[in-house]
């Protein structure tokens, strides 16, 4: 197994023998094997007899069968050869753990793709975050966030178009934490080669995919030297394969100081990082372009990816009709390509930018009038 | 400006608030304590020795622009006869920095100083990425000297058009523990853990902080930023400290914010932060956030406060190695953390001429550094100053 291992430089492999015996069968057991050439997190999903790709449907609360709705009438409108199987993942208590239905998983897993709405994650109840626990269940290794501004939105900041890729199983939430004496808290924060490098190179291929042509790290390796030492190392040999992609790396302080004084630099790059510097950069991302409502977003795993919108379930809004469905229409959009149906991708989207470009048919949070359905109905008009 | 026991300081500003407050009359209200009810604190207050009318103060001018800015201070103050010794010390933490390069010595040396002249102006320090390469020093000499709290003041400089306006927050930071404890080690290969340590006694000593420099500049509200919904534990004690302390408090509107939503906010709508309060890693990331609303490193002044010692520096903290040499630096935010120093000192006359002196010529446009949107050089920016304070006489 040492050996298929394309990427082991001769030196590591040696440290390798010398760690315990134990430790070194079981992280190879848990290894999975890349090589360049491979495609990380590719979807295997399958066509059914008509051609369809089914996709599982999470709808969500508060405002999310609206907005789900919505997107469902576009996607029929666009002719897009996709089956909904609507599953319930409202969460169930498994051995004391906040679970989702064994039904949910299995429809996940069969499709190997789904598609997501807002989850209110129930208060008091001992629940953990949905968000989380469907993250753990399919081990979504990358989050993948792409800001663009909406014409017909305006913001203090134009022509915003950032990719950030967020490494989404350790780093500073891997949740290990515990309290030393009273009033001494440590939390950990975890970084390991064979996570990092699977997050790069889904970076790598990532860039590719979409036609970018440079990848930057973002670290803070002049302070924590060894862990985000380590991301950046894994970075470095990991650009090696990747010769027609230029690699950089930049301090999360200048990332912070540069992106917000101008962000039109990063729209030629994808930016890769570990877990807390990709939460709040994507998130403030996001506010560059005018908040959560209008950022799709995708969770990324080896087997199975969710898309969805990461905003709030607004239950102050639900039913009424005025939830704007942009966010999710983004993600959907994401998932088309992640399934390589490109050109539906494409349309849709030209139709819901021209949508909102034009601002006849805008909902209520970005100063329009017109209701879920109307909005849903304009961009159908387009297509 | 607060500097000693914080405790005790809070509890007197919060009686001196019972009363009615008189406002401060100074240009901009940097930090200043100097006429408020904390006057009569003076007596008690620390104050480092006078040696025949003049402070002594240490300068570490730093890498990168350092060398540059800090000499733009030094004319200035010299220009307005401040009553300022400096001892200067050239830490540097590049390797091949003239004349001794980086070392260990110099360093100690630094500190020591600092810890007679009980007062610092102080520029960024290089850090190298390297594995191999040493702590960093800025880090080190704050956990050295215990300077817990850092304070970095945002605000937009009138006329300096920027994408956002009225911009007035200021972010205070705990300085010597959180994710920068530099506690990190291997446990097997490729797995790598870095220890983020809160502890109650540090967190209750930053609000405590906060609390007080919002009671003595008159600011009205402070929000503690967090991710207490991810590290329960870790950010969960910082929260529930600050809640439980804010309640002492009653004439301050305290709030939490988690801090990518704060980081969100703080581009979409920065008005409506005022003081916030926040571990380490977080206060890096808002404070570059927050600095380039208003126009990025070169305007935000910033200080390092301790029990004991008192060093000013930019409050977001870069080192312009791209820039070092050109003539090209703008000087502002060091010689605003200067004029911090002065207020700190009680020497507002002083404190006052300069910065009005620097914000005319801001506000003139016609001598502006080129990350302002002008071509002027340092030396330029800093001759323009000088000749302002001149016409002020």
């Amino acid at each position: 197994m040492l050996a298929l291992r394309s990427i082991a430089a001769p030196v590591q492999r040696q440290s390798w023998r010398a760690a315990p015996r134990a430790a070194v069968t079981l992280s190879l057991q848990n290894q999975r094997l890349y090589s360049s050439q491979e495609r990380v997190a590719k979807f295997n999903g399958k066509k059914d007899a008509q051609g369809r790709y089914t996709v599982s449907l999470i709808e969500g609360d508060g405002i999310g069968p609206e907005i789900a709705v919505a997107v469902k009438d576009i996607f029929a409108a666009a002719k897009t050869p996709i089956k909904w199987e609507p599953i319930n993942v409202d969460p169930i208590l498994k051995d004391g753990k906040t679970a989702i239905p064994d039904a949910a998983i299995e429809s996940i897993k069969r499709n190997k793709i789904a598609l997501k709405g807002p989850l209110a994650t129930p208060i008091g109840k001992g629940h953990v975050s949905l968000n989380l626990t469907l993250r753990r269940t399919f081990n979504l290794f990358a989050n993948l966030r792409p800001c663009r501004s909406v014409a017909g939105y305006k913001t203090p900041y134009d022509d915003v178009d950032t990719v950030l890729i967020r490494e989404n199983t350790e780093g500073e939430y891997s949740g290990i934490e515990h309290v030393v004496v009273d009033g001494v808290v440590q939390s950990i924060k975890l970084i390991t080669r064979e996570a990092s490098e699977r997050v790069l190179r889904y970076a790598f291929q990532h860039a590719r995919a979409i036609g970018r042509k440079k990848v930057r790290v973002v670290h803070k390796a002049t302070i924590m030297k060894m862990s985000d030492g380590l991301f950046l190392s894994v970075g470095n040999r990991v650009a090696k394969e990747f010769p027609d992609i230029e690699f950089d790396a930049e301090l999360l302080d200048n990332t912070c100081l540069k992106m917000t004084t101008d962000p039109l630099p990063y729209n030629d790059k994808v930016l890769v990082m570990p877990n807390l510097y990709g939460d709040i950069l994507s998130d403030m991302c996001a506010g560059l372009i005018g908040g959560l409502g209008l950022t799709p977003s995708g969770n990324i795993g080896d087997e199975c990816s969710i898309f969805e919108a990461v905003h709030g379930s607004a239950p102050d809004i639900a039913g009424q009709g005025l939830a704007n469905p942009t966010a999710l229409l983004l993600s959907s959009m994401m998932m088309l390509r992640h399934m390589d149906l490109n050109q539906y991708a494409d349309r849709i989207e030209k139709a819901a930018f021209d949508t909102l470009a034009e601002g006849k048919a805008l909902t209520g949070d970005l100063g329009g009038k017109a209701k879920t359905h109307e909005y849903a109905a304009a961009i159908i008009e387009k297509l | 400006m607060l500097s000693r026991n914080s405790a005790r300081t809070a509890q007197r500003l919060l009686r001196a608030a019972a009363q009615p407050q008189q406002r401060l009359n100074v240009a901009r209200t940097f930090a200043s304590v100097s006429d408020t009810p904390a006057q009569s604190l003076q007596s008690d207050l620390f104050k480092p020795t006078k040696y025949g009318g003049k402070y002594t103060v240490t300068l570490i001018p730093g890498d990168g622009i350092g060398a540059e800015v800090a000499e733009s201070v030094k004319a200035i103050f010299k220009a307005d006869n401040v009553p300022i010794t400096w001892e200067q010390i050239e830490v540097s933490g590049l390797q091949d920095a003239t004349p001794t390069g980086r070392t260990e010595e110099k360093f100690q040396e630094a500190v020591a100083s600092l810890r007679r002249n009980k007062l610092g102006l102080k520029g960024i320090l290089h850090t190298p990425i390297t594995r191999s390469g040493h702590q960093s020093f800025n880090v080190a000499l704050r956990q050295e000297l215990d300077i817990y709290a850092s304070v970095s003041l945002v605000k937009n400089i009138p006329g300096l058009k920027t994408r956002h306006d009225n911009i007035d927050l200021c972010i205070i930071r705990e300085n010597t523990e959180g994710e920068y404890s530099g506690l990190e080690h291997q446990s097997v290969p490729g797995v790598v853990e870095s220890l983020k340590i809160i502890t109650r006694a540090k967190s209750e000593r930053i609000a405590k902080f906060a609390f007080s420099f919002a009671l003595a500049n008159n600011r009205k509200k402070v929000t503690c930023i967090h991710k207490a919904n991810i590290m329960k534990l870790a950010d969960g004690l910082f929260r529930g400290t600050f809640n439980r302390l804010a309640k002492d408090y009653p004439q301050l509107e305290c709030t939490d914010m988690i801090v990518d939503n704060a980081s969100m906010q703080c581009v979409g709508r920065p008005q409506q932060f005022d003081v916030m309060v926040m571990p380490n890693l977080y206060g890096g990331i808002l404070s570059n956030i927050a600095a380039a609303l208003v126009g990025g490193p070169g305007v935000v002044p910033g200080c390092n406060m301790g029990r004991d010692v008192a060093v000013f520096e930019p409050g977001c903290r870069h080192v312009g190695l791209d820039i070092k040499g050109k003539d090209q630096a703008n000087p502002t935010a060091l010689l605003l953390s200067g004029t911090m120093l002065l207020r700190h000192l009680g020497l507002d006359d002083h404190a006052n001429r300069i910065s009005n002196a620097v914000y005319d010529v801001i506000a003139q446009g016609n001598v502006r550094t080129p990350d302002m949107g002008g071509q002027a050089t340092n030396q330029e920016f800093t001759r323009a100053i000088l000749s302002s304070m001149e016409k002020a006489l």
